[in-house]
């Protein structure tokens, strides 16, 4: 399809690509710190105040109003704040964060010091994925020019403000992603995620009043600050401020990080040259994931959805951490979902007894299904086996400490819902339908 | 005797190493450096030998037991001594799209090993995803990320491992 979605001046990718575009001379040479000086000016308050009106939603995940979630931070508590930076990235399908450490770490950098100074934190921590050994060196490389230029350390550029920042990398698991994990990490632990409340903004790292935001989320921070809330507010939509990353992976032509405007549907992104550029020749599509992996799927007749909190969740689905997946017709969704579940059974925590049992239990079933042992009944077991972990709909039942028992079962209750008849099939030849190419068109490697 | 865990080179850069990760947080707070200390650790040794964990231990102020749980919960810490190269291949859904099963097979077959298997030379691992859905197939060696792989091109990085 020809270009006809609506573009956008980019608010985050802007420098992308362009040379040295992670240093601090080339971010400068952009406006880049402009809206911390002007934060700097202004009563902490009213940083949080802009931020709200900006209409800024969390982009790890859940979607959170970001100056809302920054306002629960007691104002009066004798104790340090913490800020935690959520560079945990693992959703499958979900590759963003990436691309903004490696290519403009301080946009990010700049967030972190509006948002400390807004909330009185005096250190902050960056939490990076352990597989993230280069963006872990350009992080760490942006960080100490940040230092030397006065802006981190005992001075904000020249105001009396200390923060001081801190990379560290984890060292592979999934469940650091979830913000209690996350905290347990840094703590120095095993990444069980914690009851709430007490919610991390009064009860956080240390015990102390932590905030803890995504890595797109503190990007996309100064230029709240440059341009003005309402700037930023207008360019989304009533309920969601700005542009967002999208990364699109699977059976698409091109596939990568796009920044869209909140209004752009799948079919577009899928299909619009600008985008995706369409599906493998002679395919089409036959399921998409909207959200990261744990966002239930959706099938070809239901993508003129736009790919965005508010319309998705129309859907019973989500937008999540904005990693759409697309898989063409020549996908077998039963080898699909089988895959899923096995992340999910391999990054289970332990803490909780429906996902630690369930989920494994939720890929035998599927291997069985897949390699043509199914039985009658199965289906309906592993439907049960889903709902004891979390029923659907809606999204949010889970009957687990965090929502990575609500990602687990999600999927699968999806994916039958949709595609029931092909689990069937695969029951009643038993054998897979697509045999040794279950991967559709660019599976085969070569 | 046994031998010593380090020579004295890598003594110098544990204790560095462990003074800076101490000055991140707290100083009530120094078990909360157990991540960056296992990896400390790893990198000095290439990987977490027992008597490497009671140390990180001792200097953290935690029973050894802490530093165990915490290494043998994350699946980056190597609790027995891995291949010289540690290669995780990531099969989850977008990369299998892009060919990752058959990459993976091809790798099995190349090095002689199935995933989960380790020789001399090379650890290979399924792994989750890496964060490259949308340059599929991806894998890391130690650590070192590459993405877009096609047979020619990992033939190509294989071959020029030492």
């Amino acid at each position: 399809m020809a270009s006809t979605a609506k573009a956008i001046e980019p608010v985050i990718s802007a420098a992308w690509g362009k040379p040295q575009s992670w240093t601090l001379d080339s971010y400068r040479q952009r406006g880049g710190y402009d809206g911390l000086k002007k934060a700097l000016e202004m009563a902490p308050a009213a940083i949080i105040d802009e931020v709200k009106k900006s209409n800024l939603r969390g982009r790890g995940g859940a979607g959170f109003p970001t100056g809302l979630k920054w306002s629960f931070v007691p104002k009066d508590s004798p104790k340090p704040k913490y800020l935690a930076v959520n560079g945990d990235e693992s959703e499958p399908g979900t590759f963003k964060d990436r691309y903004i450490l490696e290519n403009d770490p301080h946009m990010m950098l700049e967030g972190i010091a509006i948002a400390s100074y807004a909330l009185g934190v005096h250190t902050a921590y960056v939490y990076l994925r352990g597989e993230f050994k280069f963006q872990a060196q350009r992080t760490q490389a942006a960080i100490d020019e940040a230092y030397k230029a006065g802006i981190f350390g005992k001075k904000m550029m020249g105001k009396d403000y200390e923060l001081n920042c801190y990379l560290v990398r984890g060292a592979g698991a999934y469940i650091c992603g979830e913000e209690t994990a996350l905290l347990e990490s840094l703590e120095g632990k095993k990444g069980w995620p914690r009851l709430k409340p007490p919610f991390p903004a009064v009860v956080g790292l240390f015990g102390c009043p932590t905030v803890v935001n995504n890595v797109e989320t503190l990007a996309s921070v100064p230029s709240i600050l440059a341009k003005g809330a309402d700037w930023y507010a207008k360019l989304g939509t009533d309920k969601s401020g700005g542009t967002h990353l999208v990364c699109l992976s699977g059976s698409v032509n091109r596939p990568g990080v796009y920044e869209l405007p909140m209004q752009t549907t799948l079919l577009e992104l899928i299909h619009d040259d600008k985008y995706g550029q369409g599906m493998p020749k002679g395919r089409k599509v036959k399921a998409v994931i909207p959200g990261g992996s744990s966002a239930p799927v959706l099938g070809a007749d239901e993508l003129d959805v736009a790919v965005e909190f508010e319309a998705l969740k129309v859907k019973q689905t989500m937008a999540g951490s904005g990693g759409v997946i697309v898989m063409d017709d020549a996908t077998c969704m039963v080898r699909s979902l089988w895959r899923v579940a096995r992340f999910y059974a391999e990054e289970s925590c332990g803490q909780c007894t429906p996902c630690r049992e369930g989920t494994p239990w939720q890929t035998r079933l599927l291997r069985k299904i897949e390699e043509g042992r199914g039985e009658p009944g199965d289906i309906d077991m592993l439907s049960n086996v889903a709902a004891s972990i979390a029923p659907y709909p809606p999204i949010g039942l889970g009957n687990t400490i965090c929502a990575l028992g609500d990602a687990a079962a999600l999927p699968t209750h999806s994916f039958l819902m949709r595609f029931r008849d092909e689990f069937e099939a695969h029951i009643r030849e038993k054998c897979c339908p697509f045999g040794d190419k279950p991967w559709g068109s660019y599976g085969d490697w070569s | 005797m046994a031998e010593p865990l380090f020579t004295p080179e890598e003594q110098k850069k544990f204790d560095a190493g462990i003074a800076e990760i101490l000055s991140h947080y707290p100083p009530e707070r120094k078990s909360a450096g157990m991540l960056p200390a296992l990896r400390l650790l790893q990198e000095l040794k290439g990987w977490l030998p027992q008597d490497g964990l009671r140390l990180v231990a001792k200097q953290l102020e935690v029973t050894p037991e802490r530093a165990y749980e915490v290494a043998s919960f994350y699946v980056m810490y190597h609790l027995k001594k891995p291949g010289k190269y540690v290669v995780d291949v990531c099969t989850n859904l977008s990369c299998s799209l892009w060919g990752a099963e058959k990459m993976l097979a091809y790798l099995e077959d190349k090095l002689g090993l199935k995933a989960g298997e380790a020789n001399e030379k090379f650890t290979l691992r399924e792994t989750e995803c890496l964060a490259s859905c949308g340059t599929a197939p991806c894998l890391q060696i130690n650590e070192d990320h590459h993405e877009n792989l096609t047979k020619a091109k990992l033939d190509a990085i294989l071959a020029k491992l030492p």
